[in-house]
C-alpha cells in the first residue's frame, strides 16, 4: 500500500540525511521540505509536532519527531 | 537469572567494538580485514564527527562537512559483511572469568574475549531551570542540525570555546542577533574564528556571564542571565548550549578514569583491564580531533589483535 510520507528537515542535520537514506532504502516515496529555507513549511511543522527539533516525518498523517527507526518501520508496516 | 545451558549458548566474539564514531568505525574496519569475528554496538553511526560543521583538517580533504565525512566512513564500514547492533546503548561492561567480557545494553547481553571502548562524548547539560523543559522547544545541542529552523530569529550561544563559536559563527548567517553567553573573562577559543566572531556586526559578546534560567512559554522567549553583579533579561527564541562534552564512560565501573571520567590508556590502548581497549575521545588521549581519534582506534584494533595472538 502507497503512504503518503512528509518530511520536514534541514540541509545539514544527520539524522535527516539517515532518515531519507533510510526511505530511499526501503523504496519508499516521500516529499521533503527544507524547514531551513521554506519558513511557512517551519512553522507548519512546529504546529504539527509542537517542537522545534528535525527531523519531523509524517506518515499518513502520524506524526513521528526525530529518525525513531522503531516507530517509522510499524507506521510504514515494514518488518 | 539466566540457566548455565543459556550461558553456554551464547556466542563468544572475538571482540566487541562499543561505538560508531571515528574511532569505533576506523576500529571495525581494520578488525573487519584482519578477519576478526567482530560486532559493533552503537546508538548511532557518525558519532560526534556527524554533528560537526566544516572540516578543514582530515587529511586528504581540504572542505568536507561533518555528515559528509560521517557518511564516508559509514560507506566504508558497511563495504564490510559488519555485525552492527545499531539503536543499542551499552550499559555495563564487566569481566568475567577466562578472560570473558560481558557487555550488557539496553537490548540484549552480548560476550568477547576483547572489547575497545570507542563510545566518545556527549554535550554537556547547562543545569539551568527550564533547559529541560525547552528541549526540542528552543534549546538545541546541535546547531548544524536546528541552526536553520532559526532565520531570521534572535539566538544565544552558550559557551566560549571553540564549538561554541562554531556555532556562532553558523549562527551569524542564519539568525537576526547572536549573543555569546560566556561564563569566562575571555573567549577561550581559536583565535582565527574569534576574529571572524569579533567581525560579525550581528553578534553581541557577553563575557563573564553565567545563564541564570531558560524562560519561555510553549516555546524559549528568553534568557535571564547574571552579568557583573546584576540579573539582566535578554530576549531569544533560541539557546544553543556548546559548554563542552562528557566522556561516556559510566558503563565501564571497573576501568580507570581520570578526573574528567575519561579512560586512561597506555600507549598501546590498553586499559587497566587485560583485553579491554579504549580510543578515541572518550579516553584521556590529548587532543580530541576526528583525525586522531581514527588513528587511535586504528591501534586499539592492532593492540586488541596482538592481545588475543598472545592468548590463543
Amino acid at each position: 500500500m502507497a503512504h503518503t510520507v512528509l518530511v520536514y528537515s534541514t540541509a545539514t542535520c544527520p539524522y535527516c540525511i539517515r532518515l531519507k537514506q533510510f526511505l530511499a532504502e526501503n523504496n519508499i516515496a516521500y516529499e521533503n521540505f527544507d524547514v531551513g529555507a521554506d519558513r511557512a513549511k517551519a512553522d507548519e511543522m512546529v504546529k504539527k509536532s509542537g517542537q522545534l527539533g528535525v527531523p519531523v516525518i509524517e506518515i499518513d498523517g502520524r506524526i513521528i519527531v526525530g529518525f525513531d527507526r522503531p516507530r517509522i518501520k510499524e507506521a510504514l508496516g515494514l518488518p | 537469572m539466566r540457566c548455565p545451558q543459556q550461558r553456554s549458548m551464547t556466542k563468544i566474539y572475538d571482540l566487541i567494538i562499543i561505538g560508531a564514531g571515528p574511532a569505533g568505525i576506523t576500529a571495525a574496519v581494520y578488525a573487519a580485514r584482519k578477519r576478526m569475528d567482530f560486532c559493533v554496538i552503537s546508538k548511532d553511526i557518525g558519532g560526534q564527527a556527524a554533528w560537526s560543521g566544516n572540516v578543514e583538517n582530515y587529511t586528504g580533504y581540504q572542505f568536507v562537512t561533518g555528515p559528509e565525512l560521517a557518511a564516508k566512513f559509514e560507506e566504508h564500514l558497511r563495504r564490510y559483511q559488519i555485525d552492527l547492533k545499531e539503536e543499542q546503548e551499552v550499559v555495563s561492561l564487566k569481566r568475567r572469568d577466562k578472560g570473558v567480557m560481558a557487555v550488557r545494553t539496553d537490548k540484549a547481553q552480548y560476550e568477547a574475549r576483547s572489547v575497545i571502548i570507542a563510545s566518545g562524548k556527549r554535550s554537556k547539560e547547562l543545569g539551568v531551570p527550564g533547559e529541560k523543559e525547552f528541549k526540542n522547544r528552543g534549546v538545541t545541542y546541535c546547531a548544524t542540525c536546528d541552526g536553520p529552523l532559526f532565520g531570521g530569529k534572535d539566538v544565544a550561544i552558550v559557551g566560549g570555546g571553540n564549538s561554541a563559536l562554531d556555532a556562532a559563527l553558523q549562527m551569524t548567517r542564519i539568525a537576526r542577533r547572536v549573543y555569546l553567553i560566556n561564563s569566562f573573562p575571555q573567549i577561550t577559543g581559536d583565535a582565527v574564528m574569534r576574529d571572524k566572531i569579533m567581525a560579525a556586526p550581528n553578534v553581541i559578546v557577553m563575557n563573564d556571564a553565567r545563564v541564570l534560567a531558560i524562560t519561555g512559554d510553549s516555546f524559549v522567549n528568553g534568557l535571564a542571565i547574571g552579568h557583573g553583579g546584576q540579573e539582566n533579561k535578554i530576549e531569544v527564541q533560541g539557546v544553543f548550549i556548546e559548554i563542552g562534552l562528557v566522556p561516556n564512560s559510566g558503563f565501564a565501573e571497573e576501568i580507570v578514569a581520570n578526573d574528567f571520567g575519561e579512560v586512561k590508556v597506555d600507549c598501546k590502548n590498553r586499559t587497566n583491564i587485560p583485553g579491554i581497549f579504549a580510543a578515541g575521545d572518550v579516553t584521556n588521549v590529548p587532543e580530541k580531533q576526528i583525525i586522531i581519534a581514527a588513528g587511535e582506534g586504528a591501534k586499539a584494533c592492532l593492540s586488541a589483535f596482538r592481545y588475543l595472538a598472545q592468548q590463543k
